[in-house]
């Protein structure tokens, strides 16, 4: 565990150097810890692969007293505490049709798309970090055999829903946006509604699975094809 | 009953103070980009702190009033004019139904605040008005003024007429110095590059927005090209493979994953954001507990300031 400050208001907390399901769990286990310990000196927390970013209330308190708190609350902890995190389902629909990529990916790892499709949704996968765009989480890991590096090229405009991998990541796009991972398939779940409480079906930390559904169910869950 | 936008200006934005505790599912803060001029915006009008105003970024916004009300305009010199007439900024004026209120291109700065006895009744988006058009998010539609758009506020039919003297009120000069709290990252940095950073001036370039300001100058080399993506707080400053600096800000997305030479004392970044590109920006290092200070002074400061009134 390593703590820095690292602005006028935060605080980083490390919790290993790698990311791994591992690190993931004690991220999680120490986010909430932290949350417990600071109470209303806390503004916002940003779990991350294996780092926590604390934002305190800089006219309130200060970074000593901040680390103070946040070392005694992680010394409590039980010496390997971590987090199981709650399991999501996401049914997804994988076919050329909604996976553009999904073709190439296969001849790239010379797999069969059936196998690509029965390694991705084989694997559980952690909420290592949520960013880049309200709602757009970061699962890892991707199984070796099909991961893949981003497109030469981004697309101007990937579809909301759109099931993607990049290098050993995997991601369920929350809304339409530019973006340079390859499309395998679409996902009906929305990743971000800000009318729907909670905002979001999973938190970092989380573990998700893949579920793979026919177009008539994907179509059923209210999965667009567009 | 509303101020009616006429010409949106180049960009102009509903913000109060930001939005706070959503970075757990990618939100970003959003709020003014000059926390200074906002607060006295507000403080002028009598308004509680943080109230919903308009962040006109380098002017050319007209309005006109559908309501009797009062109205302030803080921050960069974008001239004022209501009805054709030109009044001061820093001061409290009334307007009356059909009046037009214009703010033509900035002189000196680039971000004004326009707001109105208290404020704009816009309704929160995740605990904020403050628009972030990048997430679409918060003030009318996620996005930004449009001519045609309607502001909801109030009738307000007295206010005392505070106004900041011109001696009191900040200038907006094109050399700003930023102070810097040193990284944790630093090590990642050589001695030399470190002081390359501190001793060179940078200039602002032209891609500098609402969600960071990337510099252009001696180019700071770093021995790594990445770290695991983490957590950005609000004016760290990245260093990105081309050694350019970018001084995050506002709108800035919350993870990322280039490493860090320091970040930016928020005081001085609200200064930063008022530089158009070509300003020229120095950094000078501090130590935490030296910007703990820095923020209670100026606090201290800005709300101990006395106003003046004027009578009719």
């Amino acid at each position: 565990m390593e703590l820095h400050c690292a602005g006028e208001d935060a605080i980083m907390l490390y919790l290993g150097d790698e990311a791994s399901p591992e690190v993931s769990a004690r991220v999680q286990a120490a986010a909430a810890a932290v949350e417990r310990a600071l109470g209303d000196d806390l503004v916002d927390l940003v779990p991350s692969y294996a780092s926590v970013l604390i934002i305190y209330d800089a006219l309130h308190t200060d970074h000593l007293s901040v680390a103070h708190r946040t070392r005694e609350a992680l010394q409590a902890l039980a010496a390997h505490a971590t987090s199981e995190g709650r399991e999501v389902v996401l049914p997804v629909y994988y076919d050329p049709e909604v996976g553009e990529d999904l073709a190439a990916l296969a001849e790239r790892a010379s797999l069969s798309i059936e196998e690509v499709i029965r390694l991705h949704s084989a694997t559980e996968y952690r909420v290592y970090a949520i960013g880049f765009a309200p709602g757009f989480a970061y699962l890892g890991q991707v199984d070796e055999r099909i991961a893949a590096p981003r497109l030469a090229t981004p697309r101007q405009k990937v579809p909301r829903g759109a099931v993607a991998i990049a290098d050993r990541q995997t991601a369920v796009y929350p809304a339409v946006s530019p973006g340079g991972w390859n499309l395998i398939g679409r996902c009906p779940v929305r990743m971000f509604d800000p009318d729907a409480e909670p905002t979001m079906p999973v938190s970092v930390g989380d573990r998700v699975r893949f579920e793979a559904v026919s177009r008539e169910r994907f179509l059923e869950l209210g999965g667009e094809l567009a | 009953m509303s101020l009616t936008v006429l010409q949106p200006g180049i960009l102009s934005l509903l913000q109060d103070s930001g939005r706070r505790g959503r970075h757990r599912i990618g939100l970003t803060n959003g709020g003014p980009l000059d926390g200074e001029a906002f607060y006295y915006c507000n403080r002028l009008l009598g308004n509680a702190e943080g109230t919903t105003v308009i962040e006109v970024s380098f002017g050319g916004l007209q309005l006109q009033a559908r309501v009797d009300t009062f109205i302030c305009v803080t921050g960069a010199r974008m001239p004022l004019r209501i009805n054709g007439a030109t009044r001061s900024l820093w001061e409290v004026h009334p307007v009356a139904a059909g009046d037009t209120v214009s703010l033509d291109f900035a002189a000196q700065g680039c971000r004004a605040y326009l707001g109105v006895a208290d404020g704009f009744t816009i309704e929160p988006s995740f605990g904020s008005t403050a628009t972030v058009m990048r997430e679409n998010i918060g003030g009318l539609r996620g996005d930004k003024l449009h001519a045609g758009d309607e502001l909801p506020c109030a009738t307000v039919t007295n206010r005392r007429r505070y106004y900041l003297p011109a001696d009191r009120q900040p200038h907006y000069q094109n050399t700003v110095t930023v102070r810097v709290i040193p990284g944790y990252q630093q090590h990642h940095f050589s001695r030399l590059q470190q002081r390359r950073f501190f001793s060179h001036a940078y200039t602002v370039s032209d891609r500098c927005d609402r969600m960071g300001y990337r510099l252009e100058g001696p180019a700071i080399a770093c021995d790594i090209d990445g770290i695991l993506s983490e957590g950005i707080c609000f004016g760290a400053i990245q260093v990105p493979a081309d050694g350019q600096p970018i001084v995050l800000l506002n709108d800035r997305q919350t993870i990322g994953g280039y490493p860090k030479i320091g970040s930016a004392l928020s005081l001085d970044a609200a200064h930063l954001a008022q530089l158009a590109p070509g300003g020229t920006v120095h950094f000078a290092p501090i130590s935490p507990h030296g910007a703990h200070n820095a923020l209670h002074l100026a606090r201290s400061f800005a709300r101990r300031q006395p106003l003046l009134e004027r009578r009719a």
